[in-house]
């Protein structure tokens, strides 16, 4: 094996080419590093491309009261004050010079009157905050971000001989374990997805930015890509996953018909001022404003209709709720037997703008109804229902540099990495988190490869790796992973979805376990050539292990916040704020141990009032006034 | 709910493959790779297909349907006939690797010869201003998904490989329009290069670039002609220069 084993050594390999990690790869290359970028599919189709509304960073342009402090504010509050500070922080503070450093690598986001990038509204943002192009602005970003690294390239070409010396893009390929060797991180070992053949990348450090785990769900917005790959990556390698249960149902999804259900129906349709109604043609929302958001948000169709041109005198209609509050609202009116005959409520937009406004504003959304459900948005409502969209929880790391917490060498940073958006993020949030922390990542492990050098990687190490690629084409007899994928959606899905309770979510931990058995045997028929079957058999595995993360967590977090909804437990509680949910992996399941939330420093507490504080935090710590 | 249909898909390598034929559920509201991925599931375990968002925003699942290059997310089964057999091959202009999925480096090596953005000296992060109006323009071609459904159908090199080496297909026309129109890009004489480098006056504006593109881009008419004018005006006779290319390349049409 080893004879024939496609060998590459880096300084940094960067798995997964969404947003973060190419941001990540940018970041390495500048500082002088070589760099290999690995993409599960083509270059340029990561899931970035499908964010839509924008991304968020308080640049002050269409409403200049609007600076980072508002926009920490908003995150946490979003987040239900479980996100960890010092990153929302961070995201705040750095997130308006990443946008503005995309516009002089030819990005072109949609204008103001006076020529500056253009900022719209979304849920839970005070003030319009979102750089957007249309919607499709993760096309933007991501498009950008790969011209880039292009750019480079071509630089490269003119100063080294080779364009691909210092930085190159390793597409179709499919990593399936970190190697480590003394404790630290070694390298990558994967397949080629379309040859099945093996390779290896040895590196000292390793940024992994491979998204997400929607997937899971029967459910979801996310493409094939999100089966939580790094997730599970980084759980084997003896990374942690924090907070695991908080999954972020999108309420907004297409429901109809079936094989579309699930694809996204950008917030910016409600940003633009679209409204939702129930079958008997009320405007429910009104009727689900949660206490802690009381004072923020209309309490009449008047006011909310103001709002669209008078921000400063009404308050924001209740459509544009943190995403959480909506679903579960939609949620509620479609068991009380308020739906629409294919059990999703109405999202018009077509009663506020004309045609040609939404067109131009809403370009794919309109495209995407007329072609796939052959529904005109600019005459009639969409039929919409929850999601499952975005993993709130993922890999542990230190805020800064964004090192994974207990593996030295490795980084992770976007949706895989967990704690910047609490128990609910934000939408806009997570493009302008892929762009903050991707270069954090990238300093991150510049940093530690300046003080570490390779670390060899043994031929026992890469035995072992080559041996798990080879298994399931030697076993026979097993199960397939198509079916097996199905089953687990199905347990997903039912039993620890948008609502949860005790007795479901230990009866998914038992079926997922039963169902990872029977995974460990499944079998792949055809070679090794481009041979989805055997790609899914990998996948799978990683789905099942984060699976089993999130209904463990679930399982013990006793409260309703954000991404997590216990119907046996229906109230948030100030007790559980202070508690993260660590998952770590012992070579057999996963286990879920408490950890203490860090306490929010004096400074940040202080941007608050008081009174808001109270309706999250224990008198103890409102007592103790954060720390000094 | 569910019907019977017919599909008779192409199945090999990059040396033998041949269609075969199945019969497959197809439900109400279903795309054509939905039901891909229905024979993959339960039929053929190993038929590779790419594919990502499964929405028509990555352009990851081209192929040719009908002999017609599309996006299967975005072909509706009930576009068909009944009890029409559906035909679904790989893209032609790209060498296959496996059944449906087909090589497209080509287009990654194009993408690599293209000139970069190239911003004014001594601009500083978040100092630029735009018009809207101007920015549109470039917009337009940068809402291209990567789907190369116009590199595939564009005759100069469907059925031509020896044209691959000078030519960079419409999907680059499209990128070198749009840094050309970009109200902040200096590099100049992106037209004469698009001209000499990159095969420009090859293209003989059919149009079926246009007419494949799911983003609906006006490829030919907003990229490709006002870049040929531009050069045209400063260099060229026209008729004279069109003729002699046409020419050149007899059985291209």
């Amino acid at each position: 094996m080893s004879t024939s084993l496609e060998r590459h050594k880096y300084d940094v390999v960067v798995v997964g080419a969404g947003g973060a990690g190419l941001r990540a790869a940018v970041e390495a290359r500048e500082a002088g590093l070589r760099v290999a970028i690995i993409c599960k599919s083509l270059f340029g189709k990561a899931h970035t491309v499908m964010a839509e509304g924008g991304a968020a960073a308080s640049m002050g342009n269409v409403n200049d009261n609007d600076n980072w402090m508002v926009h920490f504010r908003d995150t946490m509050r979003g987040g239900k004050f479980l996100n960890h500070y010092r990153m929302a922080e961070l995201h705040a503070k750095e997130s308006p010079d990443r946008i503005w450093e995309l516009e002089m690598w030819g990005a072109l986001f949609d204008r103001t009157k006076e020529g500056k990038i253009s900022q719209r509204n979304f849920g839970g943002h005070e003030y319009p905050r979102l750089a957007h192009v249309g919607d499709r602005t993760g096309l933007e970003l991501i498009r950008t971000m790969q011209q880039r690294i292009v750019a480079m390239q071509q630089k490269d070409a003119r100063d080294h001989g080779d364009a691909e010396s210092y930085i190159k893009v390793f597409a179709e390929l499919t990593v399936t374990d970190i190697l480590k060797e003394n404790g630290k991180v070694a390298g990558v070992y994967g397949y080629y997805r379309e040859t099945g053949k093996d390779v290896i990348f040895e590196a000292p450090a390793v940024v992994i930015a491979t998204g997400g785990v929607g997937k899971t769900f029967k459910i979801t917005s996310n493409s094939w890509e999100g089966t939580g790959d790094g997730h599970a990556l980084a759980l084997k390698a003896g990374a942690n996953l924090k907070d695991m249960e908080f999954l972020q149902f999108h309420p907004t999804g297409m429901v109809w018909p079936p094989s579309v259900r699930g694809i996204l129906v950008t917030e910016s349709v409600r940003g633009e001022g679209g409204i939702l109604t129930n079958n008997k043609g009320e405007r429910f929302m009104f009727n689900y404003i949660p206490d802690v958001f009381k004072d923020k948000y209309a309490t009449t169709a008047e006011e909310a209709d103001r709002w669209y041109t008078d921000q400063d005198n009404n308050r924001r209609p209740p459509e544009l709720l943190p995403r959480d509050e909506v679903a579960r609202a939609i949620n509620s009116e479609v068991k009380a037997g308020r739906g629409t005959e294919h059990g999703g409520v109405f999202l018009d937009v077509s009663k506020r703008l004309s045609a040609e406004v939404i067109k131009k504003r809403l370009p794919s959304m309109w495209h995407q109804f007329y072609e796939l459900a052959g529904v005109d948005i600019t005459k009639e409502a969409m039929e919409v229902g929850p999601t499952c969209h975005y993993v709130m929880g993922g890999v542990e790391v230190e805020p800064d540099t964004a090192a994974a917490i207990g593996v030295p060498g490795l980084y992770a940073a976007g949706e895989v990495a967990g704690g910047m958006h609490g128990s609910n993020r934000l939408g806009g949030n997570s493009l302008s988190d892929l762009l903050v922390f991707g270069r954090r990542a990238g300093m991150g492990a510049v940093e530690y490869v300046k003080n570490n050098g390779a670390n060899p990687v043994s031929d026992a190490t890469i035995a072992k790796a080559a041996e798990r690629i080879e298994a399931p084409f030697k076993r026979s007899g097993g199960e397939n992973p198509y079916a097996l994928h199905q089953e687990l959606q199905e347990v997903t899905h039912n039993l620890v979805g948008i609502i949860r309770t005790k007795s479901e979510i230990e009866e998914a931990i038992t079926k997922i376990a039963d169902i990872r058995r029977r995974a460990s045997q499944v079998t792949v028929s055809g070679d090794r050539t481009f041979n989805p079957g055997f790609h899914l058999a990998f996948d799978l595995d990683n789905m099942l292990l984060v699976a089993e993360s999130t209904a463990k967590s679930a399982l013990l977090r006793e409260e309703s916040r954000g991404g997590h909804t216990r119907d046996d437990f229906p109230e948030m509680s100030s007790k559980w704020r202070q508690v993260n949910h660590i998952s770590s992996f012992d070579g057999t399941q996963v286990n879920v141990k408490a950890q203490a939330l860090p306490v929010i420093p004096k400074e940040l507490f202080d941007l608050f009032d008081p009174h808001e504080l109270e309706k999250y935090m224990t008198p103890e710590e409102m007592a103790k006034g954060g720390s000094n | 709910m569910a019907r019977k249909v017919n599909l008779r898909i192409w199945r090999g390598n990059s040396t033998d493959g041949g269609l075969q034929n199945v019969t497959v559920d197809a439900n109400e509201g279903e795309v054509v790779l939905d039901v891909i991925h229905r024979v993959q599931a339960e039929q053929m375990n190993d038929l590779a297909v790419r594919w990502n968002c499964k929405a028509g925003k990555c352009g990851s699942c081209s192929m040719e349907i009908n002999g017609k290059p599309r996006l299967a997310c975005m072909t509706q089964m009930g576009s068909f006939e009944e009890d029409e057999t559906v035909t679904i091959t790989p893209l032609r202009a790209f060498p296959v690797i496996k059944d449906l999925v087909t090589d497209v480096s080509f287009n990654y090596k194009k993408a690599m010869e293209v000139p970069a953005f190239e911003p004014p000296v001594g601009m500083k992060p978040g100092e630029p201003r735009m018009e809207q109006i101007d920015v549109e323009r470039s917009q337009e071609f940068r809402k291209c998904i990567e789907c190369f459904l116009c590199q595939n159908t564009c005759h100069v090199i469907r059925d031509h490989e020896e044209n691959k080496k000078s030519f960079a297909g419409p999907r680059f026309f499209i990128r070198i329009a749009e840094l050309d129109m970009h109200p902040l890009d200096i590099l100049r004489n992106r037209k004469k290069t698009a001209q000499e480098d990159h095969g420009l006056g090859m293209c003989n504006i059919t149009k079926c670039c246009t007419e494949v593109c799911p983003e609906h881009i006006r490829i030919t008419d907003n990229a490709i002609i006002p870049m040929k004018e531009r050069v045209v005006d400063e260099k060229y006779d026209p008729v004279r220069w069109l003729g002699s290319k046409i020419r050149k390349r007899e059985g291209i049409l």
